[in-house]
């Protein structure tokens, strides 16, 4: 039994209950507390990607019942690599947050902790129901971030993705509860065993509700066509929270990817494939729709968020190309584009400070204090974002591009992501040329310290900086990208380490 | 049993689906609840239906109920609970933020 496996889920609920419980203590303690927290839970993912990066698959069985009748936990190569994403934008999505956003409001740090606390448990799990658990952690913790410092435009978002998710919830149900009873198991692992040996007369049900899943992960992924609750709602959102939202659609990616390879993978015999003919062609009109999104969008937090959508269809289409080649392209690609995703949320957030009763309207206003500053850093965002070289989107789109090469979609695949690509660059360089050069003389707002602009930067700067890591790294990423891509279409390395033996 | 319990879970849902569609915020909560209850009977069927049979180890009996949707349920009744009472927090809110009830915040619709 390896305790390190659980270690990332409890670290943030002990610290979210630590918070709620010092709610009247001086707001810098908890700030700090807050802080620690969220760098203790990096260490705690590093230690967790090097204990699994040689191909180990750490199992840990709560309450020490073995599996498949308890809750097992399950850290594999593709859950470190998620959860060290999460923990290292969490970190710099709090850093913004303590500018002023967590004293709008009540409680906003022990919620960020229990949103870690249901991220990091979501990607953990071994078990189907408490994979819901761990949504309706994430996503509970997740209405309160949004609705945090209040107003009158964010209620109405909340409202429609509050109801929105718990509309998703009941499906979710209904999908674990007809997989129990047709193969009365919910552990992951023992729910692929059996499913590859289903009986002929049930068939049908499984596949029934495995598309009930693909459609409660695609409503969490916003994939079309139950993307349209996602612009609004993170266009609503103060900016910290729309960055750590940043991951929310990854989390529906992870839960579709590890369902289509390990339950509905190759080798589940008469269930196998079962997401593939809807993956793909959904993925990429999701890429076009939320491009066109970007395209038309009239402020710059609204165009974030369609990119956001566009992300994730570019996402959804490397993991539908199903070929360890694509599988291993999304995972270096994800990292990436949930950093830079994350960054334009701040940097827009930044810039609509500075203008005035216009904020991020797409309207040409006054002149910036330090637009040279503030310039160039949407420069280095848009070049991330859009998937420009010399940054790490470039080596994740050219990954995709390849392995779609011996793909039978290949044309298609190639004219989507190569055209919103274009369309993408256009959208933020007519943003940039509005926002930067289109403008007034008259400055508004005051121009502060130099100090204070870098504090204020320093959160957008520190994630620019992983996606330059990400490019200075790209070798081992996508080596390890890759290693985890060819350990998810073995499922039974998975399946051996739940279950043991047999 | 089986078919009327069927036919529960399935009215259930319909309503729920149809007030869930509504305009106005109310009517959404109330679908919402319905679904929930939909769901959570239909979960607890999943252990296929018994009478009279006890869901834990016992020397007289004669079989089991199985006793895992029992504590599915369970914990999705809590879910459930709290996710109702949130909403309906969030649904009073909004009618006090946006003026109405409608769940766009349009009062001429």
């Amino acid at each position: 039994m390896n305790h390190l496996a659980i270690a990332p889920v409890l670290l943030p609920l002990l610290a979210g209950i630590v918070l709620l419980l010092m709610r009247h203590v001086d707001i810098r303690v908890r700030r700090v507390l807050s802080v620690a927290a969220v760098l203790v839970e990096i260490a705690l993912a590093v230690a967790l990607l090097a204990a699994v990066v040689d191909g180990d698959i750490l199992v840990y069985a709560l309450g020490n019942w073995p599996a498949p009748y308890g809750i097992v936990l399950v850290a594999d190569r593709l859950s470190a690599w998620l959860l060290l994403t999460t923990a290292l934008l969490a970190l710099f999505a709090l850093l913004h947050a303590l500018r002023g956003i967590d004293v709008s409001g009540r409680h906003f740090h022990v919620l960020f902790q229990l949103q870690l606390f249901g991220l990091a448990g979501a990607f953990l799990t071994g078990d189907l129901f408490n994979l819901f658990v761990f949504f309706e952690v994430l996503l509970l913790a997740s209405y309160g971030l949004l609705l945090h410092g209040g107003g009158r435009l964010r209620t109405r978002a909340g409202l429609h993705y509050v109801v929105l998710n718990l509309a998703g919830s009941t499906l979710f149900l209904f999908a674990v509860g007809t997989l129990y009873g047709v193969l009365g198991t919910l552990n992951m692992a023992d729910l692929a065993r059996l499913a590859a040996a289903t009986p002929t007369e049930n068939v049908g049900v499984v596949r029934a509700a495995g598309l009930l899943l693909l459609g409660v992960f695609a409503l969490k992924a916003a994939l079309l066509p139950l993307h349209l609750w996602l612009p609004a709602a993170y266009a609503q959102a103060s900016a910290p929270v729309a960055a750590l939202f940043a991951i929310m659609t990854k989390v529906g990616a992870y839960s579709i990817l590890r369902v289509d390879t390990l339950i509905f993978g190759a080798g589940a015999g008469p269930v196998a494939g079962l997401l593939a003919p809807w993956l793909l062609p959904l993925a990429l009109a999701t890429l076009a729709i939320g491009t066109l999104g970007a395209v038309a969008s009239r402020g710059l937090r609204l165009q974030a968020a369609y990119l956001v959508v566009a992300s994730a269809g570019s996402l959804l289409t490397a993991f539908g190309l199903a070929s360890a080649e694509g599988i291993a392209a999304g995972l270096y690609y994800l990292p990436h584009t949930t950093f830079a995703a994350a960054a334009a949320f701040l940097i827009a957030d930044a810039i609509a400070a500075r203008r005035g009763e216009l904020a991020d309207r797409l309207d040409p206003g006054p002149t910036m204090p330090r637009n040279r500053v503030l310039g160039g850093l949407f420069f280095v965002v848009a070049v991330a974002v859009v998937g420009l070289p010399p940054l790490s989107g470039f080596l994740g789109k050219f990954l995709l591009l390849r392995a779609a090469l011996d793909h039978v979609w290949m044309p298609g695949v190639m004219a989507t992501v190569l055209v919103t690509g274009l369309l993408t660059l256009i959208a933020l360089a007519r943003s940039g040329s509005l926002l930067f050069y289109r403008t007034q003389s008259a400055v508004v707002a005051p121009v502060g310290s130099a100090l204070a602009l870098a504090a204020e930067l320093t959160p957008v700067a520190g994630l620019l900086l992983l996606v330059g890591a990400l490019t200075v790294a790209a070798g081992p990423a996508a080596e390890y990208a890759q290693a985890t891509a060819s350990q998810l279409l073995q499922p039974y390395q998975y399946i051996h380490a739940v279950l043991g033996g047999s | 049993m089986e078919a009327l319990l069927a036919l529960v879970i399935g009215v259930l849902t319909a309503c729920g689906v149809y007030l869930t569609l509504r305009g106005r915020t109310f009517p959404v909560v109330l679908g919402l609840t319905f679904l929930s209850y939909a769901v959570n009977l239909f979960l607890f069927a999943m252990g296929r239906l018994a009478i009279g049979r006890p869901p834990i180890i016992g020397e007289a009996a004669a079989g089991y109920a199985d006793p895992l949707p029992q504590a599915l349920v369970l914990t999705a009744i809590v879910i459930g609970f709290a996710m109702t009472a949130f909403v309906i927090m969030l649904a009073l809110k909004a009618r006090a933020e946006l003026g109405n009830d409608h769940v766009d915040g349009r009062a001429d619709r």
